[in-house]
């Protein structure tokens, strides 16, 4: 296997909502940059069949995520327009076994590009931040990866929605902004932004920093999701998700059932 | 179980306590109910109402539904607060007071009048609270290595220890206590986060359950209680030497070190 039919493998399981092995399974030597390699390659052919790059995506934010993968900070993989979600609709078939996670959501007003950013600088890029729930849908079976594996799988970045309001950062203690997340009525967990890295716009400077390490800058424009605050929870056909923030609002999405389309 | 049986469980209890040594769970030798469980709670409780304490309030556990799914139970309990459980912010605990001690961080009501079931409404609730404050539980249990059941814990005074209050009071009506944050930190790390909601939805809910259920054996809740709705995280483990922070959103700080 190399990187470009690894790219083709693992485009076709999103295309065709089936999962398959962990790459590594068979290509037992991949390390980590020529993963990033299969992500980019996944990239450019997306862009190829004519999607819009809108940002990234943090992957493994929570400290307990790392420890499992042996790595001491989160991943950074692409997101593109086709991935966004309009607020209200349904997610659709589509997907192979769905999770979904609550996040701060940046927008950034400048360019952000590493090395060295700090948290301070990052958040001054921020133009706007938005409540989000990002959906991730590993091309794994049972969501079971290496760290390569996830890498190559654009960190199981599928879908995201944002939340109804546009919220300037100045004032707003995002470490204390709390994500009240209930699955069919019933609160099931809680967070604070904390839970990311400490604070949101700590993440936003490691991506800024780690996308350095790959030449690249975080874009005026683009859309930042900086991390499940809680774990993702399984949202299988007919469930209801609603992630409400103390003050970035409600952000409501709901998995439909196969009968309904 | 009979009262002599009921007596015996809490005696062990109470050795339990004062030797610092933890005892099997009472349910496993003997069929225990939930009513046996808070008989033999009582049957503490008129021991260190013997021995001077006075009630101070009631906590309400259970409250979280992956604690409620792990103990097999669809709702939660509670336990009592004594004037010898309650600390003030900032202050120094001996930490050989407890066995096996975790901390939970949670915004805990006082009552500016009494609140008595059946029938009490979340609006009651709210009419009858004076203030909330930032509150660290710490929780323990007489049970060996925590292996509760509902049962267990009831009768173990809800696995209370202790209870560290802020001293900033603040009114249910200035704060969104479902949606504010909490974060907690361990010797200045950040140990687990979440929010007032993560206690059944709402933490008014807990307290107008704790007034109904107490209604059901002809008690209430009285103006000046204290009542602690439940965790707003995960709990989380605590060792001598520690020092623990919890600060809430909109409603503040509170801390406590255990001494070595």
């Amino acid at each position: 296997m190399n990187v470009g039919e690894a790219a083709g493998i693992l485009l076709d399981a999103e295309g065709a909502a089936r999962d398959r092995a962990p790459l590594t399974d068979e290509w037992t030597g991949l390390d980590l940059s020529t993963a990033y390699e299969i992500q980019d390659e996944t990239l450019r052919r997306r862009l190829a069949r004519g999607e819009r790059l809108v940002g990234v995506k943090l992957g493994l934010t929570s400290v307990a995520k790392q420890r499992t993968m042996k790595i001491d900070r989160p991943l950074v993989a692409w997101l593109t327009d086709t991935m966004a979600l309009a607020p209200g609709v349904p997610i659709g078939p589509g997907l192979i076994h769905p999770r979904a996670e609550p996040e701060i959501v940046f927008i950034l007003r400048k360019r952000l590009e590493g090395p060295g950013v700090t948290a301070a600088e990052a958040l001054e890029a921020v133009g706007a931040v938005y409540a989000g729930v990002e959906v991730i849908d590993s091309r794994f079976a049972d969501f079971r990866f290496t760290l390569p594996d996830v890498v190559a799988d654009n960190a199981s970045a599928a879908r995201f929605v944002l939340g109804p309001i546009r919220v300037a950062t100045d004032k707003l203690d995002l470490s204390l902004e709390a994500c009240l997340l209930h699955v069919d009525g019933e609160a099931v967990d809680s967070a604070t932004g904390a839970a990311v890295q400490g604070h949101p716009a700590q993440a936003l400077a490691f991506a800024a920093n780690t996308l350095a390490e790959r030449g690249r800058a975080l874009e005026a424009g683009w859309t930042v999701l900086t991390g499940g605050m809680t774990d993702a929870v399984p949202i299988p056909p007919g469930t209801a998700l609603a992630a409400e923030f103390s003050h970035l609002g409600t952000v409501v999405l709901r998995a439909d059932s196969p009968q309904e389309h | 179980m009979t009262p002599d049986e009921q007596q015996a469980v809490a005696s062990a209890l109470a050795d339990a306590y004062e030797t610092r040594s933890p005892i099997d769970p009472p349910s496993a030798t003997a069929a225990m109910t939930v009513e046996d469980a808070y008989a033999i709670q009582t049957l503490q409780l008129a021991r260190w109402i013997a021995q001077g304490a006075s009630v101070r309030g009631h906590k309400v556990g259970l409250t979280a539904r992956a604690m409620q799914r792990m103990l097999g139970v669809d709702q939660p309990d509670y336990g009592r607060l004594l004037d010898t459980m309650l600390f003030a912010s900032g202050e120094r605990i001996a930490a050989d007071r407890f066995l096996q001690p975790r901390v939970e961080p949670e915004i805990a009501f006082v009552l500016g009048r009494d609140l008595e079931g059946p029938g009490v409404t979340t609006v009651d609730v709210v009419r009858s609270t004076e203030f909330v404050v930032a509150s660290l539980e710490v929780i323990d249990s007489r049970i060996r290595d925590w292996k509760i059941t509902l049962e267990d814990t009831v009768a173990d005074n809800a696995s209370s220890a202790a209870v560290v209050l802020a001293s900033r009071p603040i009114l249910p009506s200035a704060v969104d206590l479902r949606l504010a944050g909490c974060n907690l930190y361990r010797n200045g790390a950040l140990v687990a986060t979440g929010a007032g909601g993560a206690v059944l939805g709402d933490p008014v809910r807990a307290v107008a359950w704790l007034a109904n259920v107490l209604a059901t054996t002809g008690g209430g809740l009285h103006a000046g209680d204290v009542v602690l709705p439940g965790s707003c995280t995960m709990a989380a483990p605590l060792g001598s030497g520690d020092s623990i922070h919890a600060e809430f959103a909109g409603i503040g700080p509170v801390h406590v070190s255990f001494a070595k």
